[in-house]
């Protein structure tokens, strides 16, 4: 509740209604070229934390539906690429492929391969949760454990998969901070995590994902649950994680993918399986798109 | 939004007002009144139960769960020289082989829940589930003759089993090697009754859990024990006691399947493996048909013990499995 | 990062690699085997005898097996969580043993009794320890069928009545009634016995009757048949509800025109799960419906025979094979209607679904 009063003149700028104003007419001085152009990208390989992550060839479906073909992208180590793209174009069943999470659909079925540091992680014998420990992945909809304390929460990650923390403190603390949540919680980390609001659950799941320190984190519409004021706060967080580890974003926001990311891919689906249409860096991708689909959306032609 | 305040100007909001038609004042009053003849049912039960039983309980107070003797002496010509009635053997009965039932059920019915839940596949799920539910929906008649015919044999052989390890702990000792009929013989059928029931009640409170805490979970890296521990048992303990405490009520209220596997023994035995005991459901059915105007009554404050019992009981398992996702958030 | 160019792979195959390879197959099986080696071992040299000795044995060395090889091959978390899938495998294992063993007992004891002249005759010039071929179940199926029907006749207004108090009336008794509902349903069967004797049977009829058994019946049968039909009304969207309203019908309308039609295969599901609660019930009846051996299709007047009595004083009197005999012929008759109620509600409820 407080972080929205306290961000009362950032609502304004990331007022959906006026967002909506903006993508229909590309031509107003904020355009999403110029969001996106005023980031300075961070080029691959230039930051030595996080590891990067492959996509060759990933196909995926549902029973006999075919819900993802053949998408090949890379996500280099300490970048921020965004997914973006209208509903039902397959994004998020790409991000859900990213650490195996695809597979609790009983009918799901996959082809391809994803790398995580050079390795496949379907090959055979491959631990899945180790996987999972390496790759974060933050909901769409805030979900702390409700039976947890806001510290437990933090360190749950730990407890689930039996990992041995010499100085939780620090830890608990480091996370926070890296959450952008530090300092509205430091006195009541005993408090149930239920009593924080919406946009201060979300970072407390991006902290509790942080506590196992994964390489890459993947974010699945973090914030369309959440008001403006929320929204910004993690946007502000992505930045500050972006520079130590790998990120990939799903998003509807145009606005947030050109405010965040450094890379963005756009993928649809005409009816059948998603496909990825193209990919480029940020800025690029909404100034110049090559591709007609791709422009289309990005300023608002159409999804 | 502005809220309503009591300032000049402000307009105090207007009271509305919906007049049902007659009609619906009729339908109304009948739903209300076909509604509360649960009450009226559940009212009706305790008043005449503690009509007729009133005269007993005044004449033993206490002693009508406290003392363990249950007897009539009559003359030659059928006048009662001295009666006596007490419970406290049938309580001590009734509450030993309904926890054995638990002691014994629970674990597996919940470990069950969790396994039809979370771990089996589809098909061979779909295939237990109906089972399971099949199981709950057989007459208790069925335990009891399955329980006395074929089980007893093998848990006889069970309870010898205990006995020969396990004597010098005073619960599983015996006074003499009479294992037949006994509270741990009738508390193993009950919790073969009551397995189903916990197991569908369970399993219906674990497949309530958030499917987003699931994934959180997963997406953290734990394994699938590490899962439920973490999301499933905070979520689903409530309501996992509570489908317990139906088991338990249950069991206690049990007549004919410990009818036929315990010894009525009108002596108070916490010694559950040694064959006497007794439960006032079975106490009811075996001396009612030859009881006497005062024994009937006795029998009736039998009924209304068990009755208040079972209540308290099963009020408390309501609770508990109502309580079933306000913990949760 | 470089765009991607379209290429139209055609080869791709939908796989699902997180399945068990033949290897970790292999290894399931080997621990499988291991096990199987181990409880010999146990069962040879040990006290376990039996077959309850071989199942114990097996699955401790199943378990013990599974974990330490488990601890081995990927380390401790994931050996824990093997110890809970073979814990909860032998936990359903128990659990499903007494119902094979019930049916399989039933079903095999229980044929043989069976012959046509168990539904055309009854006891009346029988005994329990005739011969089978002599007497049959006529007066208990007869009497059966007479009591359950006229408990539903009892029990279906209330218990409907009950649950539309719960959903479309909602007043400020529901709470209370919520309540006394649930606490009815654990009402045990032999104190409802008792309150039809305290209560009509010796200060007002002073005989026993198959109305008396239907009382009693019904006591037990409203909390289950008011439960399910409350399960299901909620079910109903509100929209349903305001679409009447809105319409200008009144509320009696609206729930008689639109909410109950909505869900008439719910209600027919309920009254299914009523009488398979109460088909089976043996005590209350053994206290009031008196137990005839004769075909008695009048409730008012008379002792009335039920399935289960008839099993109840086949078992109690005999002793005999042909007691024997008739205790199970008597429950196969009772299991097959109780399978069968639950089949049909199993259907209905399974259809609704889809539909």
């Amino acid at each position: 509740m407080g972080d929205n009063q306290n961000l009362g003149q950032e609502d304004s700028q990331s007022n959906p209604g006026e967002e909506k104003k903006e993508m229909k007419t590309s031509t107003t001085p904020r355009s999403l070229a110029d969001v996106a152009s005023n980031r300075t990208r961070k080029e691959p390989g230039t930051n030595p934390l996080g590891s990067g992550l492959e996509a060759r060839g990933v196909h995926a479906w549902f029973g006999s539906k075919h819900a993802l073909k053949d998408v090949t992208l890379d996500f280099a180590a300490g970048t921020v690429t965004s997914l973006i793209g209208p509903s039902g174009c397959g994004k998020s069943t790409f991000l859900r492929t990213l650490n195996r999470m695809h597979e609790f659909i009983p009918t799901a079925a996959l082809a391809g391969e994803v790398l995580l540091g050079g390795k496949d992680i379907y090959a055979s014998g491959t631990d899945v949760t180790k996987i999972r420990l390496r790759i974060g992945m933050v909901f769409q909809k805030p979900n702390p454990f409700p039976s947890m304390t806001i510290g437990q929460n933090v360190l749950s990650g730990l407890k689930l998969a039996q990992i041995k923390a010499p100085n939780t403190d620090d830890l608990l603390q480091e996370c926070l901070e890296r959450a952008g949540l530090w300092s509205e919680v430091k006195d009541r980390l005993n408090e149930h995590a239920s009593a924080l609001s919406g946009g201060q659950q979300q970072r407390l799941c991006i902290a509790r994902s942080l506590a196992v320190r994964p390489e890459v984190l993947l974010m699945d519409e973090p914030c369309s649950a959440l008001d403006p004021g929320s929204t910004f706060r993690i946007e502000e967080t992505i930045s500050h994680l972006a520079k130590t580890m790998t990120i990939v974003i799903v998003t509807h926001n145009m606005q947030q993918a050109a405010r965040v990311s450094d890379y963005s891919a756009f993928l649809l689906s005409d009816g059948g399986p998603g496909e990825l249409i193209e990919s480029a860096p940020t800025s690029e991708l909404f100034s110049r798109p090559r591709d007609k689909r791709t422009e289309d959306y990005v300023t608002g032609r159409f999804g | 939004m502005s809220t309503i305040a009591p300032e000049r100007g402000v307009p105090s909001p207007r009271i509305l007002v919906t007049k049902p038609r007659r009609s619906d004042q009729f339908f109304r009053l009948v739903v209300t009144l076909g509604g509360l003849t649960s009450l009226l049912i559940l009212g009706l039960i305790l008043l005449f139960l503690a009509y007729r039983g009133i005269e007993v309980i005044r004449m033993e107070g206490f002693a009508l769960i406290t003392s363990s003797d249950w007897s009539v002496v009559e003359d030659e010509s059928g006048n009662v020289v001295s009666q006596s009635y007490g419970l406290a053997a049938m309580l001590v009965g009734t509450i030993l082989s309904a926890s054995i039932a638990i002691a014994i059920g629970v674990p597996i019915a919940v470990l069950s829940a969790l396994f039809l839940e979370f771990y089996a596949g589809k098909k061979i799920r779909g295939i237990l589930v109906s089972l399971v539910d099949l199981m709950a929906a057989f007459p208790s008649i069925l335990f009891g003759l399955w329980g006395f015919l074929i089980m007893m044999p093998s848990a006889e052989y069970w309870a010898k089993l205990l006995n020969k390890y396990f004597g010098w702990i005073p619960i599983f000792d015996v006074p003499a090697p009479v294992f037949t009929r006994s509270p741990f013989i009738a508390g193993v059928v009950l919790a073969i009754m009551i397995i189903p029931i916990c197991t569908s009640i369970s399993r219906e409170v674990f497949s309530q859990t958030p499917l987003d805490r699931i994934q959180a979970a997963y997406a953290l890296g734990a394994t699938r024990l590490a899962m439920i521990r973490a999301v499933v048992i905070p979520f689903g303990r409530s309501g996992v006691v509570g489908g317990a405490m139906l088991g338990l009520g249950r069991a206690m209220g049990e007549t004919v399947a410990v009818y036929t596997v315990l010894n009525i023994v009108y002596q108070v035995n916490w010694q559950m493996l040694f064959g006497a005991g007794g439960n006032i459901a079975s106490l009811i059915l075996l001396k009612i048909g030859e009881a006497d105007r005062e024994e009937t009554n006795a029998l009736m404050a039998a009924g209304l013990v068990l009755f208040v019992l079972t209540l308290v009981i099963n009020s408390l398992a309501n609770e508990l499995v109502g309580r079933l996702g306000k913990t949760g958030r | 990062m470089t765009t991607v160019e379209m290429r139209q792979v055609e080869t791709a195959k939908p796989g699902q690699p997180w399945r068990a390879t033949p290897r970790e197959r292999a290894f399931a099986i080997g621990n499988f085997i291991a096990a199987f080696l181990l409880a010999f071992v146990l069962v040879k040299f040990t006290g376990l005898n039996g077959k309850l000795g071989w199942v114990f044995g097996f699955f401790f060395s199943y378990i013990a097996i599974s974990f330490v090889a488990e601890y081995a091959r990927s380390g401790k978390p994931a050996a824990q969580d093997s110890l809970l899938t073979s814990v909860s495998r032998f936990a359903v294992f128990i659990a499903i043993v007494p119902i094979a063993s019930i049916l399989g007992t039933v079903i095999s004891k229980g044929w043989r009794g069976l012959h046509w002249g168990l539904f055309t005759q009854d006891m009346s010039q029988a005994t329990v320890n005739d011969p089978i071929t002599n007497g049959g179940m006529l007066a208990a199926i007869v009497g059966t069928f007479v009591m359950v029907g006229l408990a539903l006749i009892l029990t279906l207004p209330i218990s409907i009545l009950t649950a539309l108090y719960l959903t479309e009336i909602r007043g400020k008794f529901s709470g209370v009634i919520r309540f006394l509902v649930q606490a009815m349903s654990g009402v045990p069967s032999i104190v409802a016995g008792l309150f039809i004797l305290s209560s009509i049977v010796y200060p007002v009829t002073q005989q026993y009757s198959g109305l008396m058994g239907a009382l009693a019946l019904s006591i037990l049968m409203i909390p289950t048949v008011a439960r399910t039909a409350e399960e299901v009304l909620l079910l109903i969207p509100n929209d349903l509800r305001e679409a009447g309203l809105a319409l200008g019908a009144t509320q009696w309308r609206t729930v008689a025109m639109v909410v109950v039609p909505a869900v008439k295969s719910g209600l027919v599901t309920a009254i299914i799960l009523g009488v398979a609660r109460v088909i089976g019930e043996t005590a209350p009846l053994l206290l009031v419906s008196g137990g005839g051996d004769a075909t008695n299709f009048n409730p008012v007047s008379g002792p009335m025979g039920s399935i289960p009595y008839y099993v109840w004083k086949s078992f109690l009197l005999g002793g005999t094979e042909e007691s024997s005999q008739r205790t199970w012929a008597g429950l196969l008759v009772l299991l097959i209607w109780v399978m069968f109620l639950f089949a049909i509600a199993r259907y209905i409820s399974s259809r609704t679904k889809k539909g």
